[in-house]
């Protein structure tokens, strides 16, 4: 028997202190947060920084960023990623959230490392969903590395974007501050529009 | 597509199931959806796997939204029982699978900082909890009924009594966030959120009553199954 899917419904305003509720400050334990990286975890530490925008440009104060990525090894720490060639490591779960409430600019920020390349093809990204009220239904997209040119070249999933759009999945160091800054921003409408995907 | 990586592929958003980004109805999707068309792409294994929060991720209480708060008393309001299973497509059961969920109390009021309705908070009732489902795909929480509550939408807007949920399940595309609602309610008609989704659909939002879940001077029961995006069907191979 075929069963219909649930379909989605938005995730409001009020998310906060049922999904990031340290994060907010509310008193329940979170499960996940900004810091996905913990003091043994391999790999080379990245912060990655980004701002929501609407369709008039403007901020958006109440989105879910989540993020889901490959260790150092390109490996995922998840059991239908059964490469025993790419190690797990024990101090890396792979999985972020963070609201855009509680920095005055409305950011979002994680503290990860930079994954590896997952099987040889992909460059290394960030897998991300947006969810914010005002949508019924989540988005997906990636965030891909600017410095890795090579890599991000002969990337399948970049190669199936229109060239003219591919930036929008690009993040780019950010000099101006201390340790290894990306900066992401995702744009929902406009000449900008971030690149989602049907998957 | 063939062996292992056929029977790991997920089906895809079945799109006459799911609500558009655009809706003109629900006012803030307008400037806040994507507008372009996706993109399509092939899952890789960024696609096949996602978070896993197993049973060492809930503590005790997290599931009985009825105590997990408590600071000077009971929390006020009707106490209920919500239950179900969540499965995949194929009606299999999602063993070990976390189940995620916020709501209003009893009087309509969020304890979000952001909420400003003028309902009252619940000293001993915060809103959130969590479980996993157990080897057969059961969950069970037990909690307040919430209440309705305005919102700004559109002239005298209310929302349906409602539960939001959030689940992970077999892979990160297979993500639900969700809202379960109650029997009969009717502000139904009303509501752009629970219509943007297409009919035939909406009607899987609703738990139904189910007097066998209810516990005897205690609590009535509501029964809520999810479907998660499963495995995509593979081609018969002869
Ligand atoms: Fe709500």
């Amino acid at each position: 028997m075929k069963r219909g899917q649930t379909p989605s419904q938005t995730v409001g305003p009020f998310f906060a202190y049922g999904l990031a509720p340290e994060q907010y400050n509310y008193p329940f334990a979170s499960l996940a947060g900004g810091s996905m990286a913990g003091d043994t975890t391999e790999g080379q530490r990245i912060r990655v920084i980004g701002h929501v925008y609407d369709g008039a440009g403007d901020l958006v104060p109440d989105a879910l960023i989540e993020i889901w990525q490959a260790n150092a090894h390109g490996r995922y720490n998840h059991q239908a990623d059964d490469r025993k060639d790419n190690l797990l490591d024990p101090d890396f779960k792979g999985f972020g959230r963070f609201g855009t409430g509680t920095t005055p600019d409305n950011r979002f920020i994680f503290d990860t490392i930079k994954p590896g390349s997952v099987d040889g093809r992909q460059a290394p990204h960030l897998n991300v969903v947006v969810l914010m009220r005002g949508m019924l239904l989540h988005a997906y997209t990636r965030m891909y590395f600017a410095d890795e040119e090579a890599a991000n070249a002969s990337d399948p999933i970049l190669s199936a974007v229109p060239e003219d759009r591919r930036g929008t999945l690009i993040a780019r160091r950010d000099p101006d501050l201390p340790g290894v800054v990306y900066r992401f921003d995702i744009h929902m409408q406009g000449e900008r529009e971030t690149v989602f995907f049907d998957v | 597509m063939a062996g292992r990586e056929g029977d790991d592929m997920n089906s895809n958003r079945d799109w006459s199931s799911q609500p558009p980004y655009i809706l003109e109805e629900y006012k803030s999707t307008v400037l806040r959806g994507p507008t372009k068309p996706l993109v399509p792409i092939a899952q890789s294994l960024s696609e096949l796997t996602g978070p896993v929060y197993g049973h060492e991720a809930v503590r005790d209480f997290d599931s009985d939204l009825t105590k997990n708060a408590r600071v000077n008393g009971e929390p006020l309001g009707e106490r209920i029982i919500v239950a179900g299973h969540v499965v995949d497509e194929d009606n299999r059961p999602l063993p070990n699978t976390l189940v995620e969920i916020w709501q209003c109390n009893s009087a309509g009021r969020y304890v979000h900082a952001a909420d400003q309705h003028d309902a009252p908070l619940d000293p001993n009732f915060l809103g959130a909890g969590r479980c996993v489902t157990d080897e057969n795909g059961r969950y069970e929480f037990r909690t307040i009924k919430p209440g309705a509550y305005p919102w700004r939408n559109h002239p005298n807007a209310w929302r349906p009594n409602h539960i939001h949920l959030s689940l992970f399940g077999k892979s990160f595309v297979s993500r639900l966030v969700t809202q379960m609602y109650f029997p009969g309610d009717p502000l139904f008609e009303f509501d752009p959120i629970f219509n943007g989704v297409p009919e035939g659909a909406r009607e899987r939002l609703v738990s139904s009553f189910d007097l066998s879940l209810t516990e005897p001077e205690f609590a009535l029961g509501y029964n809520f199954d999810i479907v998660l995006r499963g495995p995509k069907a593979t081609p018969m191979e002869d």
